[in-house]
């Protein structure tokens, strides 16, 4: 179960090389998304499309606000 | 998936730019009020000498002055009027509570509107837990528009 997070252990986690996931379409991470995050939208979130991930390094996901 | 940490950023972007921070994509480059807020608006806090900012906000060039607590959460505004006048004797008199404010992420056209609708030619910029940002004048988001 992920454990949730705010902003500023984002940041913390960003600048020790987490890799941050926005699961949000592709258009809306086109428009706007957190530094250095890359895109793997909810739908499409499987363990083929995870493979760009690295399973020992720790993973942030988000997408628009709470919901 | 197995993966060894996995954390959720439950506010997600939209409170990532609520505190003005940066990001990246084609939205990201439109300026907005964090963008234009000017960070050197004086302050002081509660307890202060009312005397001593009179003179320091005036030094510095400002005509207003924001109250906030030792953690930088506005707690209320010293306007104009009562950094001129006599009247009030302590920062708690001379100020205005509770200002209202905006987060970082508002475009400018949207808090141009704003300051047209409430007649007010600046704005304050604040995080979602009330920290001072800076102050928008109305003259630097027209400037930025137009350039």
């Amino acid at each position: 179960m992920p454990r949730g997070i705010g902003h500023e252990e984002v940041q913390r986690l960003a600048r020790e090389g987490a890799q941050v996931v926005e699961v949000l379409p592709p258009a809306e991470y086109a428009e706007e998304h957190l530094p250095g995050a890359i895109n793997i939208p909810l739908k499409e979130l499987n363990r083929e499309t995870a493979r760009v991930l690295k399973l020992d390094q720790p993973v942030v996901v988000y997408c628009h606000d709470y919901q | 998936m197995g993966f060894e940490q996995v954390f959720d950023y439950e506010d997600g972007k939209r409170d990532w730019g609520s505190f003005g921070l940066p990001r990246e994509g084609t939205m990201a480059e439109k300026p907005s009020a964090g963008d234009v807020a000017r960070r050197d608006v004086p302050t002081c806090e509660l307890d202060g000498d009312l005397g001593e900012v009179r003179k320091r906000v005036r030094d510095a060039g400002w005509d207003t002055c924001f109250v906030v607590t030792y953690h930088g959460v506005v707690l209320g505004r010293i306007g104009r009027r009562a950094l001129a006048g006599e009247d009030a004797s302590t920062i708690e008199e001379a100020m205005s509570e509770g200002p209202s404010t905006v987060r970082p992420s508002i475009g400018i056209n949207a808090l141009l509107k704003r300051m047209d609708d409430r007649k007010l030619n600046t704005f304050p910029v604040t995080t979602p837990d009330g920290k001072l940002v800076g102050l928008v004048l109305r003259e630097d988001a027209e400037r930025t528009l137009s350039g």
